[in-house]
């Protein structure tokens, strides 16, 4: 309790003495971006967001749109559930995604496929390479036992429930937090099945982009990979994301593979209505 | 049932014993402490697995929390299945096939058109399968997640390269799963005819829970 705060025409002056506060992870509005790729007009500039470091942020993305996410200090691990914007229970399927492709790496050239046989997004460009479709999201559980403490509300949040408030802002629970892909944070697999990670820290500056393929909700978590064993360490991830056009007839990513050519026609099959 | 080599070593009464069909689903609920052996009858047929509490089934079967949770992403004896919460759901406390899969998901006719074509439309598959089983207990599609495929081989090469290969099951072998809470089990016979998951032809196999 602060006197000089005891009455609301104080209290509106101190909130009010806050506008234009800058601090690094924050989304900017209007969004403003000085890096766009050549040929891309600030005026398709869509989002630009820092997530901090154990933070989360979801939205709504077009099919077209192109997102790309950094690892600006090359420490990020960047958590994502795809969902189709306007059925939801269409998700991420990362099963089918690295059986489909018979790759269990996922990277520039991949396809992120839903439970439906249609592609949610492809993976455009990717200077990282080291990316992870096995391990999932760290837990409330595991946090537990790496930190002494896991909850949302600590000082050591875990993916899966920043996923989960993520969901919740788009109307979405429980049931619908699916097995996630970890960005910039990587695994190998041996031959006896272990599973061995590739966390860095990293270059910083890795980036990612992601075309959009469907209407999508899109969750991120940035939060430490569960088998991450140091002391808690996680740096910013910026999301940007541009309007862009639809994959075309002959694009390479699209006519690479029988599998991804199907995946295509069945993507459009949706839309074609 | 002395000459019964299905229940050998298996300890406490049988509370239930069924042959489920090739291709069909099959739901059960299996309470702690219990035990359930499937048993592989014909060799080579995968049978894919899914969990889910019975006190509240949005806690369900985590096969990322699980592999990360052991650094390896096969299913032996002694693998802990955990929950979407990193609960154990079930252990399993043996097995005669060396390891079993949890990353190759289920066959559906959604990604059949995409690993086939879409000539196999009309076939059967496992989610369709999970599925039927789901809503008749009031869950659906939002409840599919990752599951366990027993008996299936999914080994990554060097090069990522992923895939279902030959089995390494064979007539008679078996997994045992103790539960470690009350779960809902909810199968799949798979029905998969376009690669070697059933060897191309899928066969029953024979559910024991003994308390």
């Amino acid at each position: 309790m602060s006197a000089t705060l005891a009455d609301p025409n104080a209290a509106r002056t101190h909130a009010r003495a806050m506008d234009g506060i800058v601090v690094e992870a924050m989304p900017i509005l209007p969004p403003r971006a000085d890096d766009l790729p050549a040929g891309v007009s600030s005026d398709d500039l869509l989002w630009e967001e820092t997530i901090a470091g154990g933070g989360y942020a979801s939205r709504a993305l077009a099919r077209g749109t192109r997102l790309r996410l950094i690892d600006l200090e090359g420490d990020a691990c960047a958590s994502l559930l795809l969902f189709n914007a306007a059925t939801p229970t269409e998700r991420l399927n990362i099963a089918d995604t690295v059986k489909v492709q018979w790759d269990a790496y996922p990277s520039a050239g991949s396809l992120l496929l839903s439970d439906m046989g249609r592609v949610l997004a492809s993976i455009e460009q990717d200077d990282a390479g080291t990316h992870d479709a096995f391990c999932g999201a760290s837990s409330e559980a595991s946090n537990q036992r790496h930190y002494g403490d896991g909850r949302n509300s600590g000082a050591h949040p875990n993916a899966r429930d920043r996923l989960l408030l993520g969901a919740a802002k788009h109307g979405l629970s429980r049931r619908d937090v699916h097995p996630c892909i970890n960005l910039f944070k990587g695994v190998r697999i041996a031959a006896d099945g272990a599973i061995v990670p590739e966390l860095g820290p990293f270059a910083p500056g890795r980036a990612l982009v992601l075309r959009a393929e469907m209407d999508l909700i899109l969750v991120i978590a940035n939060c430490p990979h569960v088998l991450d064993g140091r002391p808690w360490s996680v740096t910013p991830l910026r999301a940007t994301a541009w309007r862009g056009s639809v994959a075309a007839a002959d694009d390479p990513i699209r006519t690479a593979t029988p599998e991804r050519r199907r995946a295509f026609l069945n993507t459009e099959d949706l839309y074609r209505r | 049932m002395e000459n019964d080599p299905h229940i050998a070593g298996l300890t406490g009464q049988i509370v239930h014993d069924e042959i489920v069909a090739a291709r069909a689903p099959w739901m059960h609920r299996v309470k702690a402490g219990e035990t359930l052996r499937i048993i592989d009858l014909e060799g080579n047929q995968a049978v894919d697995f899914l969990l889910y509490a019975t006190d509240d089934d949005a806690e369900r079967y985590s096969a990322q929390d699980t592999v990360a949770a052991q650094a390896n992403i096969f299913l032996r004896s002694g693998s802990v299945l955990l929950s979407n919460e990193g609960r154990p759901m079930m252990t399993i406390t043996g097995t005669s096939v060396e390891y079993h899969d949890t990353i190759g998901g289920a066959c559906s006719i959604e990604s059949n058109s995409l690993r086939y074509g879409h000539h196999t439309k009309a076939q059967h598959s496992c989610v369709d399968n999970f599925l039927n089983a789901n809503l008749r207990d009031g869950r659906g599609k939002r409840d599919m997640v990752s599951n366990v495929n027993f008996f299936m081989n999914v080994p990554v090469e060097a090069d990522g390269a992923l895939g279902i290969v030959d089995g390494i099951s064979a007539p008679g072998l078996s997994v045992d799963l103790r539960a470690e809470m009350d779960v809902t089990v909810v199968v799949s016979n798979c029905p998969q005819i376009n690669n070697p998951c059933n060897g191309f032809n899928p066969t029953p196999v024979r559910m024991i829970v003994t308390a």
